[in-house]
């Protein structure tokens, strides 16, 4: 007899806060149907995030484990103290979203509990059934998993809606192993920015190779999403030229977007970066090669020099508003 | 646990290469790979890359003892372990199987049991491999040993002659340092470092060094599927909407597109 099915959303928080990924677990959750359980561990999350989670609507419960030995999320502690309590909880899915956080911990999970996990979904077509890209978004894969309990990351892009209002989930204490962690957190750098965050941000600017420098991908670059209000993107030759952090990234192995509006300039178009902004509603692009496979996809198209272009297109956009 | 060296295992992938685009086959279960260009994965490159370097580190703390290269597919599965070898790996092991590809736990399973075998204190994979794009294998791995894991690094720095390893890895918005002691899996990502090319002199020199053919069965693992292919489908494809004259054009088009 099937168990009825039951859903883990592993959330990620950073600092007492519920990170943008927790939101697509949670909204992928829901889409399976039958009842949403949430999971948060960290330093004193049970008056910060936990309760946060609580107020998403239409959550069961939520799990939460007061330790700041999982603050970091480090996979080597928080993977036995996740497959405890969902030994605990007997859930038949286990979703997190496809951030650093859930790409580094839910394969160990899955190890752990003899399952092969599901990476990266886009939709959900049952209870056993997803559909994924592969071959960096050239091919859509329909895959069923045999697993009893299955183990899932989320495309966050594709799963949106959720309403973080007006939910009242009660919040219990999970179960704590304590498994001493084998890595020890050092430092972070992380790049400070007023800026939205790209996965999720409505517009992302994006420049490519042809900006030539850092100096100039800032010059140009910068004042456009300021005045659009614009998240930042690259492309992975941008980032390995060193014009742009490699956390802009926007492709197969970088980051996924689909915003209103992708605006580009400097971009051939390879299929590396199309993987990752395809799903955009709206495609702009600015080459100045009439035929960059960008023009393929862009739903408008200017064939011209970046360099006058772009910072036209900024005076004009900034005197009309 | 004893150190004083490095033995490290670097799992490499035969995927198609990344500049290729690929081609759904008629029956729609999979991508056509007959007569297309295959390559070692990329991130994989990386990987024996950094296991090369750390080598040629004259002031690391722990010198490399052993380099050894491993690749499960079918006949042509050879090709990227001789590059693998070209690049400075010292070995390699070919496990025969299927060219569709080994679910990333069963190659985790595999790999652990290679681990002991070999006597393995670093397992340096990439993040993902570019066909599957599942990124699962090194924390698999990771997991099933019960090691520490650093996964998409771009930073390798051995401390000291106890195998303490400082791994700093892109993290959404950044980068984040790890400390661990081996033994530890790591998986690569894209700054950690720039492959070497193979040179002719050394392509020939790879041609004689050790190649063993293996069975999963050596192993002791088993080609067993969990996930079953339903489909594989062309995404929906995206029409351009062609070309403007100026930046007025561009401005006008966004507003009626309603992207402005």
């Amino acid at each position: 007899l099937a168990r009825l099915l039951s859903t883990l959303a592993v959330l990620e928080q950073r600092d007492g806060k519920l990170q943008n990924s927790s939101l697509s677990a949670i909204a992928a959750a829901q889409k399976l149907g039958g009842p949403v359980t949430a999971f948060v561990a960290g330093k004193g999350v049970k008056g910060t995030s936990a309760a946060e989670a609580a107020k998403i609507k239409g959550l069961d419960k939520v799990v939460s484990v007061d330790n700041e030995a999982y603050e970091k999320g480090l996979p080597e502690n928080y993977a036995p103290l996740l497959v405890e309590n969902i030994k605990k909880g007997e859930y038949t899915h286990i979703i997190a979203g496809h951030s650093a956080f859930g790409k580094s911990l839910l394969p160990r999970v899955a190890a752990l509990l003899d399952v092969q996990q599901v990476s990266d979904i886009t939709g959900i077509e049952s209870e056993d059934t997803f559909v994924r890209p592969i071959y960096a978004g050239n091919a859509i894969l329909t895959v069923q998993s045999t697993d009893p309990t299955k183990v899932i990351t989320v495309r966050g892009t594709a799963f949106q809606g959720v309403e973080t209002e007006g939910g009242s989930a009660e919040i219990v204490e999970g179960v704590d192993p304590n498994t001493p962690a084998q890595t020890e957190w050092v430092s972070e750098e992380l790049a400070k920015s007023e800026r939205p965050d790209l996965a999720t941000a409505s517009r992302v600017v994006s420049g490519g190779r042809g900006l030539k420098s850092k100096e100039e991908f800032d010059r140009v670059i910068v004042p456009l999403a300021d005045t659009l209000g614009a998240a930042i993107g690259a492309s992975r030759a941008a980032v390995d030229s060193g014009f742009a952090d490699n956390s802009l990234q926007v492709g197969q192995t970088g980051k996924n977007v689909a915003p209103q509006l992708y605006l580009c300039a400097g971009i051939s178009g390879a299929i590396q970066h199309l993987a990752g902004m395809k799903d955009s509603k709206v495609i702009a692009a600015i080459n100045k090669d009439a035929d960059a496979p960008i023009f393929q996809v862009a739903d408008v198209g200017l064939v011209g020099d970046l360099f006058e272009k772009v910072p036209e297109l900024t005076e004009k956009l900034k005197s009309q508003a | 646990q004893e150190t004083c060296g490095l033995r490290i295992l670097v799992p490499v992938k035969r995927v198609i290469d990344y500049a290729i685009k690929p081609r759904i086959n008629k029956a729609k279960t999979g991508v056509e790979t007959t007569g297309v260009k295959h390559s070692l994965n990329p991130f994989d490159e990386l990987s024996v890359e950094e296991a090369v370097r750390l080598r040629d580190r004259k002031d690391s703390p722990l010198k490399v003892e052993n380099i050894l290269a491993l690749s499960a597919g079918g006949p042509k599965t050879p090709d990227v372990l001789r590059t693998a070898m070209a690049m400075g790996a010292d070995r390699a092991f070919h496990v025969d199987a299927p060219d569709s590809g080994l679910e990333p736990l069963t190659v985790a399973k595999m790999l652990k049991e290679v681990v002991s075998r070999e006597n393995i204190n670093l397992v340096l994979l990439g993040k993902q491999a570019i066909d599957g794009d599942q990124g699962q294998t090194g924390q698999m791995l990771a997991g099933l040993l019960g090691w520490p894991q650093a996964t998409q690094a771009s930073k390798v720095d051995i401390k000291d002659a106890e195998g303490t390893v400082e791994v700093t890895h892109e993290v959404d918005g950044g980068v984040e340092t790890l400390r661990a002691k081996l033994p530890m899996v790591i998986t690569t990502d894209l700054r950690l470092n720039e492959p070497r090319y193979a040179t002719l002199p050394n392509i020939m020199k790879a041609k004689k060094k050790p190649l063993e053919k293996k069975t999963l069965a050596d192993f002791g693992v088993e080609d067993k599927r969990r996930l079953k292919t339903l489909k594989v489908t062309e995404p929906e494809a995206r029409q351009g909407g062609g070309k403007v004259e100026d930046v007025d054009g561009l401005i006008g088009k966004l507003k009626e597109l309603g992207a402005l």
